[in-house]
């Protein structure tokens, strides 16, 4: 197979459909006889519902029907969830607790569903919205993380005895015997808050039961079109060949629109089959801020213990992470955390204690990064006080403890988010460190522009951050690949696309793999009814698990040509190549026989086949790795800031990037210029902002800063290429990436810029206000 | 109830006459009633600009204004500048340059930045930078956007 598409710089097959606004995405759905639906969300973030009265909902005309929690009887149950809970291990505790279709009891966070309004038209529908009485008996919110755990605090759920959704700890080595040992013990706590995914298209789903023909089709603006389907079939006591789940071009998605079951899910199926219409719900964006899951917030009590070489000794930190009013994503997120705190470095005595807290907020589940930047903030701050403490360079430092290229695969010996033993397969860490430190010309900011600058009297900083991200995990995904009669290749997988360039990143694979053009690939993702083996698009997995199996699929293909083509030219399958969509004897180009012929020979209408034989020129196959595979970056930015308006602004930003084999490298670049966006996003501008009430105080765009085009720089992007031993193309994710080392190099170079103020940034997202409030703590 | 309004109003070039209620926004009248879907929603509060249209060739916000607003005008929106078999050059400048992931603010911003090149021909980044700062991307953190104006506008020049 020669290599001639993969690591290409491809155009996307699927941009002139999107550029001329012709691709088909949930809201553009419209069947005949289509409802509206729209919800009556609480208000208030705890509350006890005493009554609840529809019938002047029912009333108003186009109202088609009008649904509470008590209309739904032996129907209403809590939402499977979302992951599997954590095998029966030893000092772990975790109770489940999902969300459901609407409150029955009670509200747990504000925009929890009380009622469904079903409707012929959007508008009717929230004006009915607004013709629903309901009573609510305020409670107590609990919202800080401490408060939550205190003996006496209100209950998020009455049927445990405390706030504690999990608690679980692990360690390695002994980090008591190595505080012991130390020259130094760093001890801080640090504070990480909430952020949205902010996809610019909101949430939404088209329902629809046809009772004719006994189907039900949802088209769902989901990451994880297979588990809905099978999901919902197995709650609603279908077959589930009677459902089709289609996640069509998505605007977006983030991590947030992986979150199994939104309660829109359950309540637009359930509804449909019961009325056998149509049903449409598009989430806007107030709601979004308040139905749609979020991320990040964790208090941990950190430190690290080291020589005064600065040689890592050991990380301990006890932290509280906030999962908001339901768990359904188990640990995932706080388990990354742990997977990273110890960031690229070689640790060898670790020990943490985590404790899972749930608030009357809304649910927490991954966001681009999923707990990994958390874990390299703790890593990074720690390291970059130490490095001040004992007077030793920041890079310098880094250096010190960086796992070498010789240690892998690497052990770390604590369990990660899959409940395995976290292993890191391989890496040159060094050299992607000396890369970004060579780029952004580290040496001669230091010591020559910078101090240039700052007589000048300017407060510029440098911040300069090493990462890993674990990606390319299992459990598998599949594909099936097929050549079509006029010679092209059609490939159906079962993750879906929200932007990531699929349709032509995995038909390079395949046209390498069968000698064809990748614009001559069709590729179908995201739909249950062309593929239903699979998990989903999340945790920087595409590249690895899918793209694997379809190149294994492509090859099954490709074995299955050269068997069919050595009986038709009559010639031993080692002669036979693939060239532009032909098989050939080598060298001889007149002896040839197209694909599309081949495939027609190999599915005859008439006469007799071998036994064993497999019709067509088709191969269905899977990839599910033995562990994730683990990629690594540094990132590497120099800022300006103003100590008196506060504003910022990033000079240079560059990130090198090891994610292994390349596919497309200008999606990886859009992909990484992407991910830096959101990181910086996340380090100054934006948070969501809850009260001592549980009220979502910035539940708009209009205050919740999502960063514009002057905001985010222009980000060089550089390379480093270790290939992972764990799959057969040797790829590593990258979606992530970009995301995880932002806010603790941002901190970094803040600190660096206002050299003058002594500041500790311990904590993200940092603001314009707060800059201002930690400066006028500290004069210079 | 509500009242209804005809109104007349010429959409690509093609003039329609439609009954309307008025509280009905532009960006539903366009989506729904007309069967544009490209012109995209993304907050409904004038803020992230994937509504963006042209107005009497001018962008404004479509989930900002009524379709009763817009009677007696002209109202461009992406379907306008081109088809997947003949792309408007701006559109392929995106093409090229990967200007879109997703593609869901993608309308909004050709509708933007089609005037904007009219009438700055030859911007430089940070102007181009400044025309978009009312459209939000989250997926491209806008810097293969900025290049694809960048080769568009060279290719005018040329």
């Amino acid at each position: 197979m020669t290599k001639k598409y993969v690591g290409q710089r491809m155009t996307r097959t699927e941009d002139p459909r999107l550029l001329t606004g012709q691709a088909l995405f949930v809201d553009d759905v419209q069947i005949p006889g289509m409802l509206y639906a729209a919800f009556l969300r609480s208000d208030y973030a705890h509350a006890l519902l005493k009554s609840i009265d529809v019938s002047a909902a029912w009333e108003r005309p186009g109202v088609v029907a009008v649904y509470t929690a008590e209309d739904m009887g032996d129907d209403w149950q809590p939402s499977p969830p979302n992951v599997s809970p954590p095998p029966g291990m030893e000092g772990v505790t975790f109770n489940s607790r999902t969300p459901v279709p609407l409150v029955r009891d009670k509200v747990r966070h504000a925009g929890e569903s009380l009622a469904m309004v079903l409707a012929e038209s959007r508008y009717i529908a929230e004006d009915a919205v607004e013709d629903i009485w309901v009573e609510l008996e305020p409670l107590d919110a609990v919202v800080d993380l401490e408060k939550a755990l205190e003996p006496g605090a209100p209950l998020v759920h009455d049927d445990l005895d405390s706030n504690l959704a999990a608690h679980l700890a692990q360690g390695k080595g002994d980090y008591e015997a190595a505080r012991e040992q130390a020259d130094l013990v760093v001890k801080r706590r640090i504070v990480i808050d909430r952020g949205a995914a902010g996809a610019m298209e909101n949430r939404g789903i088209v329902a629809h039961w046809d009772r004719k023909s006994q189907h039900l089709t949802v088209w769902d603006t989901t990451q994880s079109p297979i588990p809905i389907r099978n999901g919902l079939a197995a709650m609603f006591g279908l077959s589930s060949h009677q459902v089709r789940v289609i996640a069509p071009f998505v605007g977006g998605a983030f991590g947030p629109k992986i979150m199994m079951y939104y309660p829109e899910e359950v309540l637009l199926t359930w509804a449909t089959l019961k009325l056998g219409r149509p049903i449409k719900w598009i989430e806007d964006r107030r709601e979004n801020f308040y139905a749609t899951t979020q991320e990040r917030s964790q208090i941990h009590d950190a430190e690290m213990a080291l020589t005064k070489e600065g040689r890592i000794l050991g990380i301990r930190h006890e932290f509280l992470h906030d999962t908001g009013a339901y768990d359904p994503y188990g640990l995932t997120i706080p388990l990354n955390t742990q997977s990273h705190s110890m960031g690229a470095y070689d640790v060898p005595n670790y020990y943490s204690d985590l404790k899972v807290v749930f608030t009357n907020k809304t649910i927490v589940t991954p966001v681009r990064g999923a707990g990994r930047p958390q874990g390299i903030f703790l890593a990074e701050r720690l390291l970059d006080i130490a490095a001040r403490e004992l007077g030793i360079d920041r890079v310098e430092i880094r250096k010190r403890n960086l796992i070498p290229p010789d240690a892998f695969p690497y052990e770390h010996k604590i369990i990660d988010q899959a409940f395995s033993p976290l292993v890191y397969d391989s890496g040159n860490y060094l050299a992607t460190l000396e890369k970004a430190a060579a780029t952004i010309g580290y040496r001669d900011f230091v010591e020559k522009e910078q101090p240039r600058l700052r007589a000048e009297g300017k407060h510029v900083g440098l911040g300069i951050v090493p990462f890993v991200e674990t990606t390319g995990v299992g459990p598998y995904e599949g594909a099936r690949v097929t050549v079509e009669t006029d010679g092209r290749v059609s490939v159906a997988t079962g993750v879906g696309t929200q932007g990531q360039g699929h349709f032509t990143s995995f038909a390079q694979i395949v046209a390498d793999q069968l000698g064809v053009s990748p614009r001559d690939v069709h590729m179908v993702t995201g739909d249950t009814a062309e593929f239903h083996w699979g998990t989903g698009t999340f945790a920087s997995r595409g590249a690895v698990v899918a793209a694997n199996a379809i190149n294994a699929a492509a090859l099954g293909v490709r074995k299955k040509i050269f068997k069919q083509a050595s009986k038709v030219l009559d010639v031993p399958e080692e002669d036979l190549e693939l060239v532009d969509g032909h098989v050939r004897i080598a060298d001889i180009p007149q002896k040839s026989i197209g694909l599309g012929e081949l495939a027609v020979l190999a599915n005859p209408l008439r006469g007799a086949v071998e036994p064993g034989t497999e019709p067509g020129l088709e191969s269905t196959d899977y990839f599910g790795p033995q562990y994730g595979a683990t990629a690594n970056g540094a990132h590497a930015l120099i800022l300006e800031v103003d100590p008196e308006t506060m504003m910022i602004e990033i000079k240079r930003y560059v990130a090198v990037e090891d994610c292994g084999t390349v596919l497309n490298p200008l999606i990886l670049e859009g992909q990484i210029h992407g991910a830096v966006a959101l990181g910086i996003a996340n380090s100054y501008y934006e948070q969501l902002i809850y009260d001592e009430n549980g009220q979502l105080l910035n539940a708009s765009l209009a205050d919740y800063l999502i960063p514009t085009a002057t905001e985010i720089p222009v980000i060089e992007i550089d390379h480093e290429e270790t290939l992972s031993p764990l799959n057969p193309l040797g790829s590593k994710g990258a979606g992530e990436a970009g995301t995880i080392p932002v806010p603790a190099a941002f901190a970094q170079a803040l600190e660096d810029a206002l050299y003058d103020y002594g500041l500790e940034i311990l904590e993200m997202p940092m603001s314009p206000n707060k800059l201002f409030e930690l400066l006028h703590g500290h004069d210079a | 109830m509500s009242d209804q309004y005809t109104i007349s109003v010429s959409i690509n070039g093609t003039q329609y006459e439609r009954t309307v209620e008025p509280r009905l926004l532009l960006s539903d009248f366009l989506r729904h009633d007309l069967g544009l879907t490209g012109t995209h929603v993304g907050c409904e509060h004038g803020v992230c600009g994937a509504c963006t249209v042209l107005l009497d060739g001018v962008p404004v916000r479509s989930c900002l204004m009524f379709a009763v607003q817009v009677d007696g005008h002209e109202v461009t929106t992406v379907e306008a500048l081109g088809t997947p078999d003949d792309l408007h050059p701006l559109q392929e400048a995106f093409r090229e340059a990967h200007g879109a992931q997703c593609g869901f603010c993608t309308p909004g911003l050709l509708l933007t930045l089609v005037p904007f090149l009219e009438e700055n021909p030859d911007p430089t980044e940070h102007e181009i930078r400044d025309a978009i700062a009312g459209n939000l991307c989250r997926c491209t953190g806008y810097q293969h956007i900025v290049d694809a104006v960048k080769l568009a506008s060279a290719r005018r020049k040329a």
